[in-house]
């Protein structure tokens, strides 16, 4: 199957990968919902990929919704605002879902908030203009993203502005929005697509002409026939295609959905513009209108919490800084055989324990698996079925580098390029053995990187 | 290994005082993995968190036995008491020398993954119906011991244990192994009767009917004689993916080409590529033998080149050897080949530019 959209010669797919159930049932039908204000949030200096931000507050000083709280120091980096009205309370650190701990400005809610529809309305709200991307200069917007503090929403928090800003030398053949969504049980970005496709699109315009992108396609996994419809009717008039691509984990990957899409492979470490391509996903395109069309900075995003570990799974628009436990309170609870609490999805998402943990930027969703979804086969010898390579996306041989990162060797897991390794988790899901391959991976991979610091 | 449970650090009580710090006291404490507090209790662990369950090392195994059911079934047909005494004598060997060579090293018993018993069936598969018992016995206690065991168990080996076992016995009971150690003039069973084809024809150029061959009708180890039971179980392991379709591929492209040379070069003899193909263990090896992942190269490259390696070594050693067959030493020296075959066939990661040879 080719996807029959000029100019690109993707098939809609790529090589291998695994075909994980999908589980969206949860949450798929369950239509965006605003949560009450917290009491406090708490707001790590370090929701993203890059240098941390500077406090920009003081202890009990006053702030207001959209306030500039950290400040970026560096140009990869990006800031973070107050998503409340209230009085700064004294600095503290927070271990973050990926247990890295950083310091982070709790913020008490005082006085009046946005609440309920009236929030949604003032991010999601509105008439989305469809014709108005060229009345800006493209340095201006990638300035707006920045000063919003925007960064990948998909999950990998990387600075935005950094992608999506005009260069002279590279120039992109295409501006690729993401809305696979191919991680099983996450379905934000599937909201988002059906509830609001035009800021979507209007923020797909908006960063194509930031970075001067040729075409711009939105790539949609064929097993979310709505979300398609939604966004083929309101890309309707703006030449934005919509790909239809298969389902299949990772589609969502950068480098796969630049794959299914241009039938270009960015090489190991690089990035999509040296094949002549940017990503973004839906969710951080739809936040790019908001900054440049309503200056609004990034202080909410939509996250859903879903899981068979939850008894009433929700998507929710929440601000940054919640707990993650007020998510699950909100939606009733843990169930009793809940097992393992996952920010992000089952594949690449991290297990945490601490529900205090607050909501940052890059957090898609919290998905809480019961001792039934995490049970697994007792760990047996590797027989070197070779599985794992039949089903490595990025065709390393997974086995090698668990194998010799058990074993701290380094030669061979750089002989076999563990520094390419995704840690996608396709090689650990398929391994008849029930090895730990992507745990192992990243060992060695920390090893070859204190190796590198020597 | 990993899992750290959320409550286990703040509960150990009393630790301050040295003298209840006896692993009895904490006992209680780990115990409590079972769920039945009202509280959920979370792990922490390293994605991926979702594993597919369908498939497993076990499982794997299971589809060996399965493929290898049509095999036994036809050598029970036609070898009779012989195939059903010579595999059981391979099995139960096996077995015990699994248990005793795993308790000798303080391991947790492993029989339940039933690589054991595939190694005594496909031994016992490959041996001679009338070799005497302790043939069986000795190649048991050889493949599981010095083929597998001695390298630190399953999955660790270089040799597959069963080729191991056969080699040693191969050497060590010349007579019940070569060619004369198949006949038995005064067997009630007919097959045995017979030489084996691929030796009357060495001998004395005479060849059998290519239909005896594939279905099975003639002399040999136990589980070569029939090409349709080995073709029938081997498409199944192939089409589960338990086995690597790579590997007989190879052999049998391999044979194909080097027999249609000699068929060219040499003066028809009435021995075809069909006979090379379906004679002897060359069906049941590149099915059955070759493809024991342990022993085989890891990528599908790799595994191409092992079977088209091992296809050249067996048409070496029918042609030019005083073998009449070379299955085993093809896979034995295969196998010694299979890490420089990994070393070669790294693959290039997705992106990467090929690096210069």
């Amino acid at each position: 199957m080719g996807l029959k959209i000029e100019g690109f010669e993707g098939s809609g797919t790529f090589e291998k990968g695994v075909h994980p159930p999908g589980r969206k049932n949860f949450s798929t039908d369950i239509p965006i919902e605003v949560i009450p204000t917290p009491k406090k949030v708490v707001l790590p200096m370090s929701q993203h990929i890059g240098a941390p931000c500077a406090s920009q507050v003081k202890a009990k000083q006053e702030v207001t919704f959209g306030e500039v709280i950290g400040k970026a120091k560096a140009f990869v980096s990006a800031p973070i605002h107050s998503p409340i009205n209230g009085k700064v309370l004294k600095a503290a650190n927070v271990t973050l879902p990926n247990g890295r701990r950083v310091p982070a400005i709790p913020i008490k809610a005082e006085g009046d908030q946005l609440e309920g529809k009236a929030l949604m309305d003032e991010i999601f709200g509105g008439d989305w203009s469809k014709d108005c991307a060229g009345k800006y200069d493209p340095k201006a917007i990638s300035d707006a993203i920045n000063d919003a503090g925007i960064v990948g929403l998909g999950g990998a928090a990387f600075p935005t502005h950094v992608k999506i800003m005009p260069n002279e030398d590279k120039p992109i053949d295409a501006l690729l929005i993401n809305g696979c969504e191919c991680e099983p049980y996450l379905t934000p970005d599937y909201r988002m697509m059906i509830e609001f496709p035009e800021a979507i699109i209007a923020g797909s315009l908006l960063a194509g002409h930031a970075v001067g992108a040729k075409k711009i396609v939105i790539g949609i996994e064929d097993n979310k026939p709505k979300a398609v419809e939604s966004m083929e009717k309101a890309a309707a008039g703006t030449g934005i295609k919509i790909a239809r691509l298969k389902t299949k984990y990772p589609q969502g990957s950068e480098k796969h959905l630049i794959m299914s899409v241009m039938k270009r492979k960015v090489p190991p470490g690089g990035l999509p513009i040296e094949v002549g391509a940017a990503v973004s996903n839906v969710g951080t395109v739809a936040a790019i209108a908001g900054a440049v069309l309503k200056k609004k900075p990034l202080t909410h995003r939509v996250v859903c919490v879903t899981g068979a570990g939850i008894n009433n799974p929700k998507n929710l628009l929440v601000p940054m800084g919640i707990s993650y436990g007020e998510l699950i309170d909100f939606c009733g609870g843990l169930t009793k055989d809940a097992a393992r609490i996952i920010s992000g999805g089952p594949m690449m998402g991290f297990a945490f324990a601490d529900l205090s943990t607050p909501v940052t930027k890059g957090a898609s969703g919290v998905t809480i698996l019961t001792n039934k979804d995490v049970k697994k086969a007792d760990e047996t010898a590797c027989v070197r079925c070779g599985r794992c390579v039949d089903v490595c996306p990025l065709d390393l041989v997974p086995s090698k580098l668990a194998v010799g990162s058990r074993n701290s060797n380094l030669d061979v897991v750089q002989k076999y390029n563990i520094m390419a390794c995704l840690e996608c988790g396709c090689c650990s899901y398929t391994c008849p053995a029930s090895l730990p391959i992507v745990q192992l991976i990243r060992m060695g991979k920390a090893m070859v990187a204190a190796s590198a610091k020597k | 290994m990993n899992d750290q449970k959320q409550q286990s650090d703040s509960k150990s009580p009393d630790v301050k005082k040295p003298d209840v710090k006896k692993p009895d006291v904490i006992k209680p404490d780990t115990k409590k993995k079972k769920n039945d507090s009202p509280v959920p209790i979370v792990q922490v662990t390293s994605s991926p968190h979702l594993s597919d369950t369908s498939f497993t090392t076990q499982r794997m195994m299971i589809d060996v036995l399965i493929a290898l059911l049509p095999v036994i079934g036809m050598s029970i047909y036609v070898f009779k008491i012989y195939a059903v005494k010579q595999l059981l004598i391979c099995l139960v060997s096996c077995l015990a020398a699994e248990v005793v060579f795993v308790k000798m090293r303080g391991k947790s018993l492993s029989i339940t993954d039933c690589s054991a018993a595939i190694t005594g069936l496909i031994l016992g598969l490959s041996l001679p119906g009338p070799a005497p018992w302790y043939v069986g016995f000795i190649a048991s206690f050889v493949a599981i011991g010095i083929g597998k065991v001695i390298y630190g168990g399953l999955g660790m080996n270089l040799f597959n244990p069963a080729m191991v076992g056969r080699a040693f016995v191969m050497i060590a009971f010349a007579g019940s192994m070569a060619a004369s150690g198949y006949l038995d003039q005064a067997s009630a069973v007919d097959a045995i009767t017979q030489a084996t084809p691929l030796d009357t024809f060495k001998q004395a150029g005479e060849v059998t009917p290519l239909f005896d061959l594939f279905v099975g009708l003639t002399n040999g180890s136990l589980g070569e004689v029939s090409a349709i039971a080995c073709i029938i179980g081997g498409l199944y392991l192939c089409i589960r993916r338990t086995a690597s379709w790579e590997i007989p591929a190879g052999i049998i492209a391999s044979v194909v080409v080097l027999g249609l040379i000699t068929d060219m070069v040499t003066a028809s003899s009435g021995w075809n590529v069909l006979h090379h193909i379906f004679s002897g263990a060359l069906l049941f090896g590149a099915f059955y033998i070759a493809t024991d992942p342990v022993t085989s190269p890891l990528t599908p490259k790799g595994k191409f080149i092992f079977g088209v390696g091992a296809g050249a070594i067996i048409m070496l050693l029918r042609i030019f050897s005083g073998y009449p067959e070379g299955v085993m030493f093809a896979v034995l020296l295969m196998n010694a080949l299979t890490p420089l075959i990994n070393r070669w066939t790294i693959p290039t990661p997705f992106g990467a530019i090929k690096k210069a040879a």
